[in-house]
């Protein structure tokens, strides 16, 4: 038996459309809502017309019925707001932000009622509440359908922040991030939805924790952080680094709130360097924050400074060429790699 | 138990109520002018609004408020000790003295919170509707904001989202004619706030905010209309608040004498106090028993609340998540 036949592949998609799935056969409290996760609105002709924007939702108004899996008008606020609502009385929904760039016209629900709700109320009120959100540049989608922005919602308290990096641990997020008693963001990158992965995934439920890291692959010589898309660009480099005779560890970081400042420390102090890979911009970005972390406690440990790789300050640019020097990729983190690791 | 018509019990529960908002209002503003709160957004005058509304509500039904809504606590049965106590900051309160006046909740009693930001409770209410309507039950989600409210996107969006999924939720605008100092004439195009729903193909209803009797009819038939999933309704109470806005502020820098005379000499607890008596529905004396309960109850969670603890410093992190590791 070949190893394709004994493992099961399923695209990024299929993993949160799966995840999706089997939660709302679980639990009766679970529903849907966004723009076009069903399409076609309450027409009979046309139902499940769209499926969401990115298929995420394929097939579920068809199996659960319009009454928990809801299209909404072009709304964000007033839905998000419902999610919010939904969430403090009784439901489990799971609201689609169909980019993150749309935040910006919802954010007062996520930021003073979703995050805030269950600490102003004396912790007598819980809002589980699951907003799943495209992030990534790399498509030709410009600068507001691009952006990746996880950093900001890590800085509210009363948020979880998940950035999953493959179909396995993308279902295993999405179905911890739904039975959360906290209102928890899925953060899915554009780039994976369109990629090929050779990763088993279990066609059983199963969650992946929330706040813990994943070592892709163990080494001494540096560590490599990556989120999301980027722990695919950082085992890219780790490869070629390894064929340069570097002994490369790779920490997929999985969750930004809570983070896994532990795993991270270990890492490091095992290794002495770190390049941090962030597709977040770089000002107050995630990677700042981690590399505040490593200079504040593991300074001793460090052979060198720690190194961040993110875009530059600048809006995502559409023109193909300049987008593809946006986005950070394996000669940028060779380059970062290669300048501390000697 | 919700009421269902005028008549003695409702009355008497109505006119007990408007009383002890009153009466715990003043009592906040002591508070605060001795420095235990800071800001103190008084509903005084607006006191008919939820108590006509909320005397159809029962513990399943939702309430939920705004950054003035002492009042909606209130007429939601809320415990006013705990009310007190967390106006002072105290452990014993509402939100372990963590929310404070501006974000009073108690979900026992279905008061699902009183909220900061001007509009921001109206789409969450709208969700809680949803959860009714998904669980099937006959659960009614009401959201009370002020006329400053009424040009937030939110009550829009709302509005639409509401009608299309025929949700039970009713939005009560209590138009007391001032967003902070800025004036409704000035703020709010068209002259009305009920008018609106008419784009939204729901009804909108313009009452006097003053008279409880007028809030309960359009209550009832709001309530009604949400339990039998005909979906949400919009009221526009025309009231008024006689304080300034968060208490430190002197009205008359921006409104004249002569206006808050026309609305105080129509005071929704002396209109009712009269409608009582004219209707003998009960005795003088057993409203002054009332008023007499009503402030020691007031002075009880004063009392309470001042001598209540401040919450220990391990609080600071408490419940800022469920679980977080």
């Amino acid at each position: 038996m070949t190893q394709a036949e004994a493992t099961r592949q399923i695209s990024f998609i299929q993993a949160i459309n799966e995840a999706l799935r089997q939660e709302l056969q679980r639990d009766p409290s679970v529903i849907v809502m966004g723009e076009d996760i069903a399409g076609g609105g309450e027409r009979e002709d046309f139902q499940d017309a769209w499926g969401g924007p990115m298929r995420l939702t394929k097939g579920l108004v068809n199996e659960f019925g319009r009454n928990r899996i809801r299209d909404t008008p072009i709304s964000e606020a007033g839905f998000m707001g419902a999610g919010v609502g939904a969430a403090a009385s009784g439901l489990r929904p799971v609201v689609d932000l169909m980019y993150v760039s749309f935040y910006g016209v919802c954010a007062d629900q996520i930021t003073n009622n979703a995050a805030k709700m269950h600490y102003m109320f004396g912790g007598k009120v819980t809002v589980p509440l699951t907003i799943m959100t495209g992030i990534g540049a790399g498509t030709n989608s410009a600068a507001q359908h691009s952006e990746t922005l996880y950093s900001i919602f890590t800085h509210f308290p009363g948020l979880k922040c998940v950035v999953p990096s493959n179909p396995y641990n993308a279902k295993g997020l999405m179905t911890a991030a739904i039975r959360d008693d906290d209102p928890v963001i899925v953060f899915n990158n554009r780039q994976l939805m369109g990629m090929r992965f050779d990763d088993h995934v279990p066609e059983d439920q199963y969650t992946v924790d929330i706040g813990k890291s994943e070592i892709k692959q163990e080494g001494d010589d540096i560590t490599l952080i990556g989120i999301g898309f980027t722990t695919r660009v950082c085992m890219e480099a780790a490869e070629e680094l390894e064929e340069q005779g570097y002994s490369v560890e790779v920490l997929d970081l999985l969750s930004l709130s809570p983070m896994d400042d532990d795993a991270i420390l270990s890492s490091v102090r095992k290794t002495r360097k770190v390049v941090i890979v962030d597709e977040d911009y770089p000002r107050c970005s995630i990677a700042a924050d981690i590399s505040a972390l490593v200079a504040e406690q593991a300074f001793d440990y460090l052979d060198a400074p720690p190194r961040r790789v993110n875009p530059p300050h600048a809006s995502v640019p559409y023109s193909k060429p300049l987008e593809a020097l946006y986005v950070p990729n394996k000669e940028r983190v060779l380059e970062a790699a290669l300048e501390i690791i000697d | 138990m919700p009421h269902t018509e005028i008549n003695r019990d409702s009355l008497l529960w109505m006119y007990e109520t408007m009383v002890t908002i009153r009466r715990f209002e003043e009592q906040s503003r002591r508070e605060a002018d001795a420095g235990k709160l800071r800001g103190m957004h008084s509903s005084i005058g607006q006191e008919a609004v939820p108590t006509g509304i909320c005397a159809h509500l029962d513990d399943k039904d939702y309430v939920l408020g705004t950054h003035r809504s002492h009042h909606h606590c209130i007429a939601k049965g809320l415990d006013l000790n705990q009310m007190m106590a967390e106006l002072l900051g105290k452990s014993t309160g509402t939100g372990k003295g963590k929310g404070g006046t501006m974000h009073i909740a108690d979900i026992d009693r279905g008061m699902l919170g009183a909220n900061g930001v001007v509009g921001s409770n109206i789409p969450v209410a709208t969700g809680v509707a949803l959860t009714a309507k998904v669980k099937g039950t006959n659960q009614v989600s009401v959201v009370f904001f002020g006329d400053g409210a009424s040009s937030q996107g939110v009550l829009h969006e709302s509005m639409n989202l509401a009608a299309i999924w025929k949700l039970p939720v009713i939005f009560v605008c209590e138009n007391n004619r001032y967003a902070e100092s800025t004036p409704f004439e000035y703020s709010v195009a068209g002259g009305s706030v009920s008018n609106r729903a008419d784009g939204y193909g729901i009804p909108g209803v313009s009452v006097d905010g003053q008279s409880v009797l007028d809030m309960f009819e359009v209550g009832r038939e709001a309530v009604a209309r949400a339990r039998a999933g005909e979906g949400p309704t919009l009221i526009e109470a025309q009231t008024y608040r006689y304080m300034g806005h968060f208490g430190a502020d002197d009205p008359l820098g921006y409104r004249s004498e002569e206006e808050q005379k026309y609305y105080i000499d129509r005071d929704c607890i002396a209109n009712c106090r009269a409608h009582i008596l004219e209707g003998s529905f009960a005795e003088e004396s057993e409203l002054k028993e009332i008023d007499a309960s009503c402030l020691a109850a007031v002075n009880e969670a004063a009392e309470f609340a001042n001598n209540s603890p401040f919450p220990d410093p391990e609080e600071l992190l408490q419940d800022v998540y469920v679980s977080y590791s």
